[in-house]
């Protein structure tokens, strides 16, 4: 068997409305559009991902919040609607996923060696995350590949920003080791906004993009800065700066995703592909991918 | 109870799911079972015409959600304790309160929503509390989130709005909080025998609190609430608002027969089961130097107009 591989890292932000957005068949919700830089952005990466060969998507989601360690999906199929908690009139979505259980069992055993608590999650009445679900039908619409989702242990409520780091660090590299020992090819998904400060209101029309800006001026020109160092390769650097950046943002990074999939990827040297940045009710969101293949790596945007 | 209060009594419930699921998993886990039935009981015979909960893990964003499907049915699974089982509903949910409720938070100044979704998932504490209290659906319930940015004054309002709303609709209610008191839960897995409150720390806070609530302190309670979220609450949200809402629904003083029925530790965080009945004595004498709000007038903008 041959090493398995990361073959491309993807920074995927959630918010529900790119999903009500879009109106596929699985979601009861409808809307006219908006946030079009961010949906035609997810569509030109979601294209890229079809060039790609590989076998399963593992994502890491803010939006499973554990505090009693970190968490994977243990059963292969799982099927119901997914109801958004914060919006519930953009999004219910009605989902049916495979899980790459095997890849997810790996993982888990490798985690819990590195001394990180872990768990299998094998309720078959557990609903999957909107994070999740939205992340994985935007870049890959036609759902045809496993998934395995990752829960987020939020050490940045129960520490601090730097323990966050630390533990995200090494839970990436354990999931690196199981990714190699398994000898498949595999897409990281980190599914989360930048900024994440939200408006409370919401406009008549949740589409209407007069309404649509970030929260304020210092949350922009934080996220430019972040987005600056990702087309530079300076990861590294980002990972350093990750938690002033964090906190004074609100970022969602705070749930440890992008320093999970940076420490999975060896932290990457190389120029991010970037693919879009638009806030949605406030939050700034990138779409971008750090892709090691020096043949396939493009400047996008 | 106090002649002119639509509230009879108030209750102070934790969320985690222990209670329900698995009370035969340690002796404190069955005392708050216990407690809740005894709270179950005391519901079914008094003559409330609802049950309104507010849960401190249904996080809002856009600003107050509050449920109103008639009949809310599903099956929940928790996040952290998904292995310790399923948690199927059926809520019969007071649908005309909801959108009273709703009408009076925007009358107040507040943005407020109502929520009438199949499927819309309703969150672990509300589903603990209601399962336990209410198991038969004997009274309509309804249930208000938190908002994860509001602070006190937003907070104060809400719950005056709920008193607002039952006093216009003439009904007599039963309001639970759901909320831990420490909330500082163990970060790997334990012997559910061997379950404790987290630190020596987060106990004598929990046990000082307990004393304000049997004293029926509970305005005291709610001007230390900010003392109380710095001191033994993990910093998930802006403030501990348990208290804030409670005080600003039920009344602002601390004329309250105060009942605390059980206190155990869950999974490290301190739960608690009280009861807090109007009554017309009073104890304590704090000093209360927060001031008391009535409409909501939005963000100051402070950091704005620090520019000009």
């Amino acid at each position: 068997m041959s090493k398995g591989e990361i073959v491309l890292g993807c920074l995927a932000p959630h918010p529900p409305h790119l999903v009500y957005a879009e109106n596929p068949p699985q979601n009861e919700a409808f809307s006219e559009g908006g946030w079009e830089t961010l949906r035609w952005g997810y569509a030109k990466l979601a294209r890229k991902l079809k060039t790609i060969d590989y076998d399963a998507i593992v994502i890491f989601t803010p939006h499973w919040q554990t505090y009693i360690g970190t968490h994977f999906l243990g059963l292969p199929e799982f099927k119901s609607k997914s109801v958004d908690p914060v919006f519930p009139n953009l999004f219910r979505y009605n989902y049916d996923l495979k899980v790459d259980v095997e890849l997810a069992e790996a993982m888990h055993e490798e985690t819990a060696k590195a001394g990180i608590i872990t768990k299998m999650m094998r309720n078959p009445d557990f609903r999957v995350d909107y994070g999740t679900i939205t992340s994985c039908h935007l870049l890959n619409p036609s759902w045809d590949k496993p998934i395995v989702t990752i829960s987020s242990n939020r050490n940045s409520h129960y520490y601090s920003n730097e323990v966050m780091i630390e533990q995200a660090k090494a839970l990436g590299e354990a999931c690196m080791r199981a990714i190699e020992k398994s000898g498949k090819k595999v897409v990281l998904v980190s599914s989360h906004s930048l900024s994440h400060r939200h408006f409370v209101t919401e406009a008549p029309l949740p589409e209407d993009m007069s309404r649509e800006h970030i929260y304020n001026h210092s949350q922009y020109v934080w996220d430019m800065k972040i987005i600056d160092m990702f087309r530079q390769g300076q990861m590294q650097e980002v990972v350093d700066i990750m938690p002033e950046y964090t906190e004074q943002t609100i970022a969602e990074t705070e749930a440890g995703g992008l320093i999970w999939m940076m420490a999975a990827m060896g932290v990457p040297s190389y120029p991010a592909e970037i693919y879009g940045y638009q806030s949605v009710i406030g939050t700034g969101n990138c779409i971008a991918c750090w892709d090691p293949n020096t043949e396939t790596r493009e400047l996008v945007l | 109870m106090s002649e002119d209060s639509p509230i009879l009594f108030g209750l102070y419930v934790p969320p985690h799911p222990q209670p329900l699921l698995s009370p035969d998993a340690n002796s404190g886990y069955a005392n708050l079972r216990a407690a809740f039935e005894k709270c179950r009981k005391r519901i079914e015979e008094s003559d409330a015409d609802l049950i309104l909960v507010y849960s401190t893990t249904w996080p809002s964003v856009v600003g107050h959600q509050i449920q109103a499907l008639k009949e809310s049915i599903w099956t929940h699974v928790d996040d952290d304790f998904h292995y310790l089982g399923s948690m199927p509903y059926n809520f019969h949910i007071d649908t005309e309160f909801a959108h009273e409720y709703c009408s009076a938070a925007e009358k107040r100044g507040l943005h407020a929503r109502t929520v009438e979704y199949e499927g819309f998932p309703i969150d672990t504490g509300s589903v603990v509390a209601l399962s336990l209290l209410n198991p038969d659906n004997r009274i309509p319930a309804c249930i208000v989130s938190s908002n994860m940015y509001a602070n006190r004054s937003e907070t104060i309002v809400l719950g005056k709005a709920a008193n607002d709303a039952l006093v216009s609709q003439g009904k007599k209610a039963v309001v639970v909080v759901v909320s831990s008191l420490s909330n500082r839960m163990f970060t790997e897995h334990i012997d559910p025998s061997e379950d404790r409150i987290h630190s020596s720390k987060d106990n004598e806070w929990n046990e000082k609190i307990l004393e304000f609530f049997a004293d029926g302190r509970l305005e005291d309670l709610s001007q230390l609430s900010r003392e109380i979220h710095g001191q033994i609450r993990v910093q998930k949200v802006v403030a501990y608002k348990p208290a804030w809402w409670l005080a600003a629904s039920m009344g602002q003083h601390n004329n309250y027969l105060g009942e605390v029925l059980a206190y155990e530790a869950l999974h490290g965080s301190g739960g608690a089961v009280i009861q807090l009945t109007p009554s017309s004595g009073s104890f304590g004498d704090k000093e209360f130097d927060e001031d008391d709000v009535e409409y909501y007038q939005g963000d100051r903008n402070v950091l704005n107009k620090g520019n000009h």
